[in-house]
């Protein structure tokens, strides 16, 4: 019970967020796959430049845990460009597209359909893409820092600073 | 073109990004839930796949994997539905509306073209975040803020396709 109108609130105010900032729009998705309008961008990277910083203070104190998907190098390239060349044609992804249609947007809905379809194709083909060429890379379930053997501020630190180095160019170009 | 359409200024998206990563932390302090959304759809396609054919639905292990479930994600994005619906109400940016601005002015207003690329494009995207084990929120947002290396790696991958068919979609501007 707690946890469900926990996630209900959670989502209710992300999607406040989302909406208030256009991250929802069409225009603001397609705008920054073609590199005209980085307001996704700089909305993400404050997210996890913020995010990253919180994660790694309260795992220091020993407050939260870590909940890390496995590296697979096949299936999260070649997953993740078949995903991409999807975003391009539909303008949001399964998070966006939900707020979308909360602002009354019809082609979201349509893609949401669209999602269940494309989630049955992928568990119909599931022996193939599990067992096939694409699972190559199986590195685990790991981190940068745990994979290179440093510290995780580090790459926070060098998040952050990449991060800064971006949101400059984006205001100098007005993007 | 992008902007509210009664004048108000939109919100800053550092500062909603900002307040978004601590949204995060605060989930996952409290319930140990990261942000994600695209197993809801698998979950989705099993009690589709369940309605119309159990025997078929009980044979696709993944479906064993994910089967449906009212879990914290789907009332995640219920909320996330009821965030968007309410604000874009209270600050009268609410409208019914198929065909995006951007596609209007490249390929006209008709209707039929942009739902059918709609769904098409929905297809596509669970089909590559189920093989990527994510989506921008999962291996985006939640991925990348635990810097685990899948999360580096799909991100990377989402926005190469993505920037790759977004110039094919609309050429050289």
């Amino acid at each position: 019970m707690f946890v469900s109108i926990m996630a209900l609130v959670t989502g209710a105010v992300f999607g406040v967020l989302m909406q208030r900032s256009e991250v929802l729009r069409y225009d603001r998705q397609l705008g920054a796959l073609l590199l005209e309008d980085m307001t996704i961008v700089k909305f993400m990277l404050s997210a996890i430049v913020v995010g990253s910083v919180c994660i790694y203070a309260l795992l220091g104190m020993g407050l939260v845990s870590l909940s890390i998907k496995s590296t697979v190098l096949g299936t999260n390239l070649v997953g993740g460009v078949v995903f991409g060349i999807g975003w391009a044609f539909l303008g949001y992804c399964p998070g966006t597209a939900v707020g979308a249609l909360g602002e009354g947007k019809v082609d979201a809905l349509v893609g949401m359909i669209g999602m269940v379809f494309g989630a049955v194709l992928f568990a119909e083909l599931y022996p193939f893409t599990k067992l096939s060429l694409f699972s190559w890379g199986n590195i685990g379930k790991v981190t940068m820092p745990g994979f290179t053997g440093t510290g995780p501020w580090i790459w926070i630190i060098g998040l952050a600073a990449v991060a800064a180095g971006l949101f400059f160019l984006f205001e100098r170009n007005d993007l | 073109m992008y902007s509210f359409e009664k004048g108000q200024r939109p919100l800053n998206p550092y500062l909603a990004g900002a307040i978004t990563g601590g949204l995060v932390a605060l989930s996952v302090v409290a319930t140990g839930k990261f942000f994600g959304a695209s197993t809801t759809f698998a979950r989705g396609g099993a009690a589709l796949v369940n309605m119309i054919s159990p025997e078929h639905g009980a044979s696709l292990d993944y479906f064993a994997k994910y089967p449906f479930a009212v879990d914290w994600q789907l009332f995640f994005l219920v909320g996330i539905f009821i965030g968007s619906l309410l604000s874009s109400t209270v600050n009268g940016t609410f409208f019914v509306d198929a065909v995006p601005e951007l596609w209007r002015e490249r390929f006209g207003a008709r209707t039929w073209p942009r739902l059918c690329t709609a769904f098409l494009g929905g297809i596509l995207v669970a089909f590559g975040a189920r093989m990527a084990g994510g989506c921008p929120s999962g291996h985006g947002l939640s991925g990348m803020m635990q810097l685990s290396m899948s999360g580096f790696v799909s991100l990377a991958a989402f926005f190469v396709g993505g920037v790759a068919m977004a110039r094919i979609i609309y050429g050289r501007s």
